[in-house]
Order: structure tokens, then C-alpha cells, then sequence
């Protein structure tokens, strides 16, 4: 681990001009002295997808929770360092508002059974008990059904349970869900993992079209589907941010041995 | 959005003051259901330990002249529990040995067959019984047994009554364990030949018997503290009695019984304290073996 | 191979007999009470005369359906916010640890005491503490009663809703926070419509207990065969009618209370169904 650390060149990570996410020096643990993510530098930037790749248990996915800080649901965890949302330190937001203005999309598609297509749209306002009058909903749901191009495939049976949709089609619906509040970054935990080639072709398209309104961050398993459709990617291993830089450059000349030997299939 | 960031800014302080506010509310009324436990154990131990000694494990309650006597000469109410404790002990063990053999060969047919018709009919029916009321189950070993076997109030009776009311988590608690062994575990006892009812007899049943006997324990301890069925059926005996056609005493009876004699009542703490810690004993014991004799599959 | 047969067949027999218990006890009830119905009729039920005189002898079981019916709905009532508070408790708030295991035993302490000795309690705490505030001069009653059963069916609620409130979907409540709810937001608007019908089944079971409760009941509810006219007024229930007039009945008084179990028995068997297939949904 020393003689890895020594190696770490400046080169290896790339500097973000303004980033809108800045993460600085970032560690998590989940209890005791064992770390999931050390030491984690990164900025963001804003309007581009963000691709975090890395062998299972990794920390890519303790480093997206910590994003919007979901990983403090579970009692015992504790961080060192920081990270700035527009220059705002997310540690010191209140978790519940930072969370609005950071969104989630999860592995598994889980929309509310207990709501319909409709209210999963509109949950962030019901959850945090924001009242809106009707007109503005339906032009809420409308808007972000279409922004996942999910309107013309659901409006005719919008107060159905959100769970009799196919995966691909739910977990569009829970991307509409994360975009409702109109956040400012959304982070998305592999989000296709459980779905079929062509669902997860179409949320690709989707992501892409997206990153026009919304900074989009990336955990995914799939090297194909980062290389698609990231503008910048990061690779990941044993809890230590090896290597980030813009997507095609790692893709083709990676600097780290470890970033290439990941890339060639050697493990993971 | 600057409206909406706005108004919700405003609202987010309530909502962080609501969401503790809950928190702990709900804290405090869960552990407020803590006060009556307390309440009802120092009630029991404060009035009740003083009268138990040993005679009162060894001697026969009192009658209400005795104890009569003894309040006028401000002596200490002679006497014990030892006719109740005879009788707990004949009356649940019977129920024991009538359900426990029932209720695990029940429990075994419904989980080696449980996609059949005839097992789900069983099933529905454990379920119903599990919620018959225990006075019912008195009213009817009152007509099944005290009418024409005992012909008069017996043990025999009582344990009838009980013995229904303990079958139900017998048979769940023998079908639950054993459905939780990985089949592999039979399947690798009939690879080897060995025929399918020693494979249930010596397999299954010894690698279930944690879960079993703990479910058995438990059964054993909810129908020791019932007073309701024996009521019905065994009646009350002032005597240490032997014979499972006559009446007998049981614990909770004598509670009863002291509760409802002006010169006795002195006595309800005494044996409610021993019923109690037999009841938490068995709980005890049931948990430990849960605990201990957890088998790794 | 016979033997295997002769196995199977012993294993079968043994669910035969428990299925013929349940059917023996629901037509001894029947057989039983024919002569009351007999008499009666309908007007059993719905009558509320209770008179054993000789000569003018009439059984209603209105009062006593009635006392049953209000004391156990009021112990549900009562019941609800505790039970509820702590199936969130251990299902939610503090799944594991040392607090929620001190918790779990005292429900499991709970749940262990006797009949007898909650009507003990009752009788000499509770009861004296109605009367002081002078809810009732004698402090006995269906207020009393049921204030008893609360706590008795304390254990029957919570465990179950407890349960169905931790198998509520990490995923969904996970969702939920990142939409930027707070606990109490996710405990509203995900845990309970997810948990809810299993959270129904439990108060079902519990209703179901508190119906068939009889000698705490017994001990409080001041046993009167009238209409109870307020919930301080004294009354009876059916389990409790039975535990104290069954000892002495004969003829029709005697069948007339075979009745009552019978009732006692639908009523009870009607209510643990639901709740066991409302469970048995949630849990599929």
C-alpha cells in the first residue's frame, strides 16, 4: 500500500476548473478504524456524467452515498474531510435539504408500491409535506415524465401502481422521481444492473440527454457502458481513488497499471 | 424553485422539530409499557416474598378457619401451595404428554407435505384453534371429559382443556424448524439409503430439536399460569390429590381460590410469586436452549 | 417399504386427529347449545335479558356480546399508540443492540404473566387509582377491564407489527431518504402504507385475545347483566359469564352459556383468520 500511495502523481487526477462538487480528502468508515474510501480528492463537473468504476468492494458506491450522505443511515459511520456543493460544505447542510438538492437513483428500481405512477413522481413534495395545488403537479409529473421519456408510454395510466411497469420503464419512473425536485447533481448506483439490454439502452440515452440540465454521477460495473456514455470516469480500488480523468484518455492510454489492468479484464 | 426553496426553508426547521419530536414520543410510550411489568413484579415480590418458605412448598393451603385463627392471633397464615403445586405439575404434564406426541407428528406431516390439500386443511384449522378463547376450550373438557369419563370435575379434564391450547404452537413450532433445514441435509441422508422415516426420525428431528423443544417450552409455559379452563375442570381440591379423575389444585386455581377468601387473600402474593417465576423460568430455559443449541446448517 | 407407508400414514393420522378435534369442538358447541336456540332463537343474541329465575327463565346474550365488544375495542384503542411505538421501536428505530434487547424481554415478560395475576394488579393498583379520581365508586368496570387488557395484549400487537415493520424494503426507505425525507417522513408516508395491512393482521390477533380474555376481565369488569351505559359503567363479557356462572348452571341456563362459548368461538375463529391471511399476504 506505502509504495502505491508514493506513486500517486498529481497526473493521475485530473484537476476540475470550478467544480460544482468538490470532494476533498474524503474517508469513510462504517465503524472502527477500517475505512471504506481513504483519502478520496476529486472535483466534478457540472453538466457532464461522471462515470466511478472499480471491482466490487471497491468504495465506489460508499463514495456515492457519501454524496448526499445516505451513508450516515446506518448508525456507527463517521468521515474525515470534506465535500463543497457549490462551495458549500455538504456536512453542514442539513442532510434532509442537501439530499433535494442532490438526487438518487438506486440498483434496483423502487418505486413506492403503495403510490401510483403519479404520486411516485411527486413523492420528494409529499414526503417533505409541500402542498401544491393541482395544476402545478400535473404540470410537475408531466414534466418530468417527459424528461424520461416516459409521458406518452404512462399517461393514460398515470394512477396505476407505479410497480405494475416493466424494470426498464420503473426505474425510468424513478429517475423522474430523483428529477421532480429539480436537483442540481444526480447520483445513480448502478443503475441498469438489473435490467436488459434494451432498458438499459434506453436510460443511457437518456442520461445523456440529461446531463444538459443536471451534473450526473455514475457508479456502474459495466466498463462498456462508461466508456458510452462518461465524460470523465474514475477508477477505483480498495477504497483509494487510483486514477481520474477524462473518459476516452483512460479508456485508451490508462496511467496507473492497476487502471489498465482493470480495463484489460484482469480482475473484477 | 426559488418560491418553493424558499417556503421549504422555512418549513425545514418544523420538520426536523417534528421528526425528533416523534422519535421521542415513540421512545417514551414504548418503554412507558414498562411501568405495569414493574409495577406488577415489585407488587408481587414486596408482598409475596415474605411468605415464601419452605412450608410453603410442602404444606396443603390452609382452611379459611385456620387462617382465620392465625389473622386474630396476628400469626403468620399457616400452610403452602404444595396441593397446587402437585396439581400444576400433574395437570401440565399430562397436557404435555397428550399434545407434545400429537403435535409433533402433526408438525412433521405438515412439513413434509406442504403442497397438499389435505395438509392445508390442517393448517387453517391449527391457525383457528391457535385463537380459541381457553375458557371455551374449559367449557368443552367439561363436556368431553367431566360429563361422561370422570363423570365429576377431574385433573384429567384439565388437561384436555390445556392440552388443545398448548398443541397449536407445537405443531408450528415443530413445522417452522424443521422447514428451515436445507432439504440437501434429507436429501444427502437418502442418498446413503437410509429409509425415509429414520431419516425424519434420526436426522431431522434431532437437528430440529432446538427450535422444537423451545416451542414446546413455550407452549408448556402459556397454559401453566391458565385458570380460566380449570375453573371448569379440575375444580379446586384442598387436598394433595394423586388421582387424575378426582379434582385437583393447581396454582393459578389457588390464587383464585385465595382471592376470594377474605381469610386467605394474604396468600395470593406468595403463590402468584411462585407461578410467576415458573413461568419465567420456563422462558428462560426455552431461550437458553434457542441460544445454545442453535444448530449451523 | 411398508414401513415407509405405515410412517406416512402415521404422520397423517396425527394431522387427522387435530382436524377432528377442531371439528369435534365446533359441533359439541352446536349440539350443545341446540336446546338454547331451540328456545330462543335468534332472540339469544339479540335479547337482552339475562334471568335465570325459575319460571320466568329467559338467557339474552345481548349485554355480554355487548360488554365483550366495547371492552375489547376500548383495550384496542388503548393499546394502539404503546403497541405501535414499539413495533417501530424494534423494527425500525433500534433493530438491534442492548436497548432493543431489553425491550424484546420485557414485552417477552409481558406476554408471560397470567391472567390472574394481571386481575390481581387491576384489583389492587389500578382499581383503587379509579376510584380516587372518581371515575367510578367502586373502581370496578369496563374502563378498568379494558385499561388491564391493554397491557396484556401489549406483546400480541407489537411483535407482529414489529415484524412486518422491519420487512419493509431497505430499498424503499433508502429511496426515500434520498428524496429528503426525514425519519419521521419515511415512517409516515413509506413504513406504514407498506407495513400497514400486516400492521392490521396484528391488531386483528390482538383483538382476537382480548375477545377471549377471561379471569383479569373477570376480576374487574364488575360482572353485571346489564347493558353497560358508559364506558365507567359496570358489565360483563362473554368469557367472563361463562368463567362465573358455568360451575352451577343446569338446563337451559347451562346450554345458553354453551352458546356463548359457541359465539365466543366464531367470533374469535372469524378474527384470527383475517388476521393469519392478511399475514400470510404480506408475508407471500
Amino acid at each position: 500500500m506505502e509504495s502505491t500511495i508514493l506513486n500517486k502523481t498529481d497526473d493521475k487526477i485530473i484537476q476540475i476548473e470550478s467544480p460544482i462538487l468538490n470532494i476533498d480528502k474524503l474517508s469513510v468508515s462504517y465503524g472502527g478504524d477500517k475505512y471504506s474510501i481513504m483519502d478520496v480528492s476529486a472535483g466534478i463537473q457540472k453538466n457532464k456524467i461522471t462515470a466511478i468504476m472499480g471491482p466490487s468492494g471497491c468504495g465506489k458506491s460508499t463514495l456515492l452515498r457519501a454524496i448526499n450522505r445516505m451513508h450516515e443511515l446506518y448508525p456507527d459511520t463517521h468521515h474525515k474531510g470534506s465535500i463543497t456543493l457549490a462551495g458549500e460544505n455538504i456536512y453542514k447542510i442539513n442532510p434532509i435539504e442537501l439530499r433535494r438538492k442532490i438526487g438518487m437513483v438506486f440498483q434496483r428500481p423502487n418505486p413506492f408500491p403503495t403510490m401510483s405512477i403519479y404520486d411516485n413522481v411527486i413523492a420528494a413534495y409529499k414526503l417533505n409535506g409541500i402542498k401544491l395545488k393541482k395544476s402545478e403537479k400535473d404540470e410537475i409529473v408531466e414534466r418530468s415524465l417527459r424528461e424520461v421519456g416516459l409521458w406518452d408510454e404512462t399517461k393514460d395510466a398515470l394512477h396505476k401502481k407505479g410497480t405494475f411497469l416493466s424494470g426498464g420503464q420503473q426505474q425510468r419512473l424513478c429517475i423522474a422521481r430523483a428529477l421532480a425536485y429539480k436537483p442540481e447533481v444526480i447520483l445513480l448506483d448502478e443503475p441498469t444492473s438489473a435490467l436488459d439490454p434494451i432498458a438499459t439502452a434506453k436510460i443511457e440515452d437518456l442520461l445523456v440527454n440529461l446531463k444538459k440540465n443536471y451534473t450526473i454521477i455514475l457508479v456502474t460495473h459495466n466498463m462498456g457502458q462508461a466508456a458510452r456514455i462518461s465524460d470523465h470516469s474514475m477508477f477505483m480500488y480498495l477504497g483509494e481513488l487510483v486514477e481520474y480523468g477524462k473518459t476516452k484518455k483512460m479508456f485508451t492510454t490508462p496511467k496507473d497499471e492497476r487502471t489498465e489492468a482493470y480495463l484489460t479484464g484482469k480482475f473484477g | 424553485m426559488n418560491t418553493i426553496n424558499s417556503i421549504s426553508n422555512q418549513k425545514l426547521r418544523w420538520r426536523v422539530f417534528n421528526d425528533k419530536l416523534f422519535s421521542i414520543v415513540m421512545m417514551t410510550l414504548a418503554f412507558i409499557s414498562a411501568v405495569p411489568l414493574i409495577s406488577i413484579l415489585y407488587q408481587l415480590i414486596k408482598k409475596g416474598y415474605k411468605q415464601v418458605r419452605l412450608s410453603f412448598f410442602i404444606e396443603v393451603a390452609p382452611d379459611t378457619m385456620e387462617a382465620m385463627m392465625a389473622k386474630v392471633n396476628h400469626e403468620i397464615i399457616p400452610g403452602g401451595i404444595a396441593n397446587g403445586i402437585v396439581g400444576t405439575l400433574i395437570i401440565v404434564g399430562m397436557a404435555s404428554l397428550i399434545a407434545i406426541p400429537l403435535g409433533l407428528t402433526t408438525g412433521i406431516y405438515l412439513s413434509e407435505s406442504s403442497k397438499n390439500k389435505m395438509a392445508n386443511i390442517v393448517r387453517f384449522v391449527v391457525d383457528m384453534l391457535q385463537g380459541v378463547p381457553s375458557i371455551v376450550l374449559g367449557v368443552i373438557a367439561y363436556i368431553w371429559v367431566v360429563k361422561p369419563i370422570t363423570s365429576g370435575f377431574s385433573a384429567l379434564a384439565g388437561s384436555v382443556a390445556l392440552s388443545i391450547m398448548m398443541l397449536p404452537s407445537i405443531i408450528r413450532s415443530t413445522e417452522e424448524t424443521l422447514k428451515m433445514i436445507p432439504p440437501t441435509l434429507k436429501e444427502a441422508a437418502l442418498s446413503l439409503g437410509v429409509p425415509y422415516y429414520k431419516t425424519v426420525l434420526k436426522v431431522l428431528l434431532p437437528t430440529g430439536m432446538s427450535g422444537i423443544s423451545t416451542g414446546i417450552i413455550l407452549g408448556i409455559s402459556r397454559i401453566a399460569g391458565e385458570t380460566a379452563p380449570l375453573m371448569l375442570t379440575a375444580l379446586g381440591s384442598s387436598a394433595i390429590n394423586l388421582d387424575i379423575t378426582q379434582p385437583s389444585s393447581a396454582i393459578p386455581l389457588l390464587v383464585w381460590e385465595f382471592y376470594n377468601d377474605p381469610n386467605l387473600v394474604n396468600l395470593i402474593w406468595g403463590a402468584s410469586l411462585i407461578l410467576l417465576l415458573i413461568i419465567f423460568l420456563l422462558n428462560i430455559v426455552a431461550k437458553a436452549i434457542s441460544k445454545k443449541w442453535k444448530v449451523q446448517y | 417399504m411398508k414401513s415407509e407407508k405405515l410412517f406416512q400414514y402415521f404422520l397423517k393420522l396425527g394431522g387427522i386427529i387435530v382436524l377432528m378435534v377442531a371439528i369435534g369442538i365446533l359441533v359439541t358447541l352446536i349440539i350443545g347449545s341446540i336446546p338454547t336456540f331451540k328456545e330462543f332463537g335468534f332472540g339469544f343474541i339479540f335479547s337482552s335479558n339475562w334471568n335465570p329465575t325459575e319460571g320466568r327463565e329467559s338467557y339474552g346474550a345481548l349485554p355480554f356480546i355487548i360488554g365483550t365488544i366495547v371492552t375489547s375495542i376500548l383495550a384496542l384503542v388503548l393499546t394502539f399508540p404503546f403497541a405501535l411505538s414499539i413495533a417501530l421501536f424494534l423494527g425500525e428505530y433500534f433493530k438491534k443492540g442492548r436497548i432493543s434487547s431489553l425491550l424484546k424481554t420485557m414485552i417477552d415478560l409481558l406476554a408471560g404473566i397470567p391472567s390472574v395475576v394481571y386481575g390481581l394488579w387491576g384489583f389492587y393498583t389500578i382499581r383503587p387509582i379509579i376510584v380516587e379520581l372518581g371515575l367510578n365508586a367502586q373502581g370496578f368496570g369496563i374502563f378498568t377491564s379494558a385499561f388491564v387488557l391493554a397491557i396484556m395484549i401489549i406483546p400480541y400487537a407489537s411483535s407482529i407489527s414489529a415484524e412486518v415493520i422491519n420487512m419493509v424494503p431497505s430499498q424503499l426507505k433508502e429511496a426515500a431518504y434520498s428524496l429528503g425525507a426525514t425519519r419521521f417522513e419515511v415512517v409516515k408516508h413509506v413504513i406504514i402504507p407498506n407495513a400497514g395491512s400486516g400492521i392490521f393482521a396484528g391488531f386483528i390477533l390482538a383483538f382476537g385475545r382480548a375477545i377471549g380474555e377471561t379471569m383479569a376481565v373477570t376480576m374487574l369488569i364488575g360482572n353485571s347483566n346489564n347493558i353497560p351505559t358508559n364506558l365507567f359503567d359496570i358489565g360483563n363479557t362473554m368469557a367472563s359469564l361463562i368463567a362465573n356462572q358455568f360451575g352451577e348452571a343446569e338446563g337451559l341456563k347451562y346450554t345458553s352459556l354453551v352458546a356463548m362459548g359457541l359465539l365466543l368461538f366464531v367470533i374469535t375463529g372469524i378474527l384470527n383468520l383475517i388476521g393469519k391471511m392478511v399475514m400470510r399476504k404480506f408475508t407471500a
